[in-house]
């Protein structure tokens, strides 16, 4: 079945993309699929946690929710860019881990500050560089090498920093992390990010550096024979990917103000579900900056919410883990009937039914979960 | 277009049915989340139901924009009593990570304590024992106003913005069982008073070779382990003295907290030592290890074990009497002291200044040291007459 539905879909879609007439009809086209089911979703989210807790709006509160999840907002920009391609960087968040240790080191050997933040900095666009080395030149899958610099990253960080930590930043640096914009509630952080998304979106979906990158995804071998230079963006979107998961590593460290050799372990899965959730097709060849963004703002919002409502953490991940498949899910079937029309209602009726079954098992095993916590209380 | 418009209305179905399911559990959820501050007693439960039911069926039948007018005052009207009454405060006890029998045994004590004193304490915690998942999972904590917070560090220095943000916000803070650096916290619960764990395994080691005495050896975790190091120097200072003059230490050796390696060391300090009566491990994995291998060597009744371990890895051991006993800190204990100390923090009873003094139930009278910590007591000593009482 997949085999048939692909070449139907797909052909009309690489036509639009890559045609360089008209880039601003696919960008509007897209717009109105996926981003706006994330509206939707966001909107929905936003409805729900304010009539669920009064805590919610507040504007004190999301500001200080908001500031936890631009690191990974930082390293989820280029991450588009390189699931875009077909590609993937697993190593985002142990470069992140690296560079901060290095940052650490050197503040203890008693360097200025800033200084140490631009090593951090040199050293995460390095980090990236070998990556895009390994993948574009050594022609390494993108898979493989980042996972083998996923464990070499980290393994820096903890010969650099051992047992130590990083601590007694200066407030001009833990400004990054937990200054608020003067004069308003927005940390700084989310306003660096914003910036930086903005950049981001317009390089993707403005200029022929992006028309490039989705070329790539779409297909590879027809963009080398068309002259894209493949090879240099790739090593281009990984050496970016370095350098803003060294970024992020000054903001966390900024955050916490302080360092150990463990910060920010296990992020990557939370960046690359960010970008899925957003549209981003992991196949490569589709996905916006608009959607990703709005699905890192869908999940800090349907995780704050359950914050609120003391939903353990474990439930947490499950609810973030089945958002992401039952987008997916409905975004496959949506493709499904549009391209086959309603002959495959049947089907449908019965996927509809297993959503149902996952969103019962779900609040079933949310009230579960509580049972213990309801009964400790009730003794 | 004919896309665009399609998943237009699949989206629309599903937000409906996002919503639908969210309402469904909203009245089985609202008894849950008014059972906090009615934890309390039977009375009491009954009055604050009341209001905080209808606050939140209210808005259940208005639009979203009426929906977030009527629940601001809700939020000022449920934290109003909740600061000034000392009977529906609501505590959260953190600890490092979910799942882990040691923090659950915490939680026992922490519960029979919120049961003392007429108070709901939460059980919340990050699933890894990350510091970042913790300090999200603290800041929905704070956003919430809960009436203090009980945190067990996964970061000493990471959690030190984050608790000062707490104490900002008239939220009180106690550290358990893993401090944060200065400034992140108001009063820290120390398990493990040094001279008391050393004094305990020297102890301990004279019950098991008799008055007659005899020959000891001490496995340790690293050379470099600041804690056992410290127990080390208390038993070695213990043991000059003419009260455990008939101890004889003959060597110390580490077995790096590797069950292999610890495994072997006590093999080798069977052999070297033939009149070896006890091996003292002041670490869970070294008593384990050292314990098998005088269960392997089949030297039960000739060389005990002895040291610091957790009851269930160490069950079957003193129950063949290859460790007729060993020592830890009453885990349950420590979070009864702990919501103890928070409570007295919450209600203003002590400020967290070195040498106020508050009475934590049945555990006595307590006062906070230069340190700004307290010291939960001795630790309990476990034999097989006491050991089933404890699961962690």
């Amino acid at each position: 079945m997949k085999e048939s539905t692909i070449p139907s879909t797909a052909e009309p879609q690489t036509a639009n993309q890559i045609s360089i007439n008209a880039p601003r009809k696919a960008f509007l086209a897209r717009l109105q699929r996926w981003e706006w089911m994330l509206v939707a979703l966001v909107v929905a989210a936003i409805v729900i946690n304010s009539r669920l807790t009064p805590y919610f709006l507040n504007a004190q509160n999301l500001s200080r929710t908001s500031a936890d999840f631009m690191e990974l907002g930082l390293m989820m920009l280029p991450m588009v860019f390189i699931i875009i391609t077909g590609n993937i960087d697993l190593s985002v968040a142990s470069n992140l881990g690296m560079c901060a240790s290095l940052m650490a080191v050197l503040w203890n050997l008693h360097f200025d500050i800033w200084v140490a933040a631009a090593a951090g900095l040199a050293l995460g666009t390095l980090g990236g560089a070998l990556n895009g080395f390994l993948i574009a030149r050594v022609k390494l899958p993108a898979l493989v090498a980042t996972l083998g610099t996923y464990a070499f990253f980290r393994g820096i960080a903890y010969v650099l920093l051992g047992d130590q930590a990083g601590v007694g930043y200066p407030p001009a640096f833990t400004y990054l992390g937990q200054g608020m914009i003067p004069g308003t509630l927005i940390p700084f952080s989310v306003g660096l990010f914003v910036v930086l998304a903005v950049i981001f979106g317009l390089v993707l979906h403005r200029t022929t550096f992006g028309r490039y990158i989705y070329a790539i995804g779409n297909n590879e071998n027809a963009s080398i024979y068309a002259g894209v230079p493949v090879a240099r963006i790739k090593l281009i979107i990984f050496t970016v990917s370095g350098f803003m998961s060294a970024l992020a590593g000054l903001v966390l460290a900024a955050r916490f103000g302080s360092t150990r050799p463990d910060i920010g372990t296990g992020l990557e899965l939370t960046v690359i579900t960010a970008a899925v959730l957003g549209g981003v097709d992991i196949n490569g060849g589709s996905g916006t900056m608009v959607g990703a963004a709005l699905s890192l703002l869908l999940i800090g919002l349907v995780r704050f919410g359950m914050g609120l409502k003391n939903v353990q953490d474990q439930v947490q991940t499950i609810a973030i883990g089945s958002l992401l498949i039952l987008s997916i899910l409905i975004a496959s079937i949506a493709r499904t009937i549009s391209a086959g029309g309603v002959k495959l209602s049947r089907r449908t009726v019965g996927l509809a039914i297993v959503f149902i079954i996952i969103f019962a098992a779900f609040f079933f095993f949310f009230y579960w979960s509580r049972a213990p916590v309801i009964k400790s209380v009730f003794g | 277009m004919k896309h665009g418009s399609f998943y237009f209305v699949l989206g629309i179905a599903t937000v409906l049915g996002l919503i639908l399911g969210a309402c469904a559990p909203t009245p089985t959820a609202a008894p849950a989340a008014t059972s906090a501050p009615a934890a309390t007693s039977a009375p009491a439960a009954t009055s604050t139901t009341a209001p905080a039911a209808t606050a939140t069926t209210a808005p259940a039948a208005t639009s979203a924009p009426a929906a977030t007018a009527t629940t601001a005052p809700a939020a000022t009207a449920t934290t109003a009593p909740a600061s000034s009454g000392g009977s529906n405060l609501t505590f959260v006890l953190v600890p490092k990570n979910l799942g882990n029998p040691y923090f659950d045994a915490a939680n026992t004590g922490a519960q029979k304590a919120a049961k003392e004193l007429g108070v709901t304490v939460l059980y919340q915690g990050p699933t890894t024992a990350d510091a970042t998942a913790q300090i999200t999972l603290l800041n929905s904590l704070i956003a919430q106003k809960v009436s203090g917070l009980a945190i067990s560090a996964d970061d000493a220095d990471a959690l030190v913005p984050t608790g000062k943000a707490a104490i900002t916000a008239g939220i009180p803070v106690v550290t358990w069982d893993s401090n944060i650096s200065k400034g992140g916290t108001q009063l820290f619960v120390n398990q493990a008073d040094t001279q008391g764990i050393g004094d305990s395994q020297v102890q301990m080691a004279l019950d098991l070779t008799g008055p007659s005495g005899g020959e000891i050896a001490i496995l340790s975790a690293t050379a470099q382990a600041p804690n056992q190091n410290a127990w080390i120097a208390v038993m070695k200072t213990d043991l000059a003295m003419s009260k455990y003059s008939m101890l004889k230490l003959d060597t110390i050796v580490y077995g790096n907290d590797d069950d292999t390696t610890s495994y072997n060391q006590a093999l080798a300090l069977m052999k070297t030592y033939p009149n070896l009566k006890v091996i003292v491990a002041p670490t869970s994995v070294g008593i384990a290890a050292a314990a098998r291998a005088v269960k392997d060597q089949n030297m039960i009744g000739k060389i005990f074990v002895t040291g610091l371990g957790t009851p269930n890895s160490l069950r079957d051991y003193v129950k063949t009497n290859i460790i007729p006993e060993f020592a830890l800190w009453n885990v349950p204990d420590l979070g009864y002291l702990t919501i103890y100390a928070l409570d007295a923090l919450a209600t203003g009873k002590i400020k967290g200044q070195p040498g106020d003094t508050f009475t934590a139930g049945t555990l006595g009278s307590y006062t906070i040291a230069a340190d700004g910590s307290i010291v939960l007591g001795k630790p309990l000593v476990f034999n097989k007459d006491n050991i089933d009482n404890f699961n962690y």
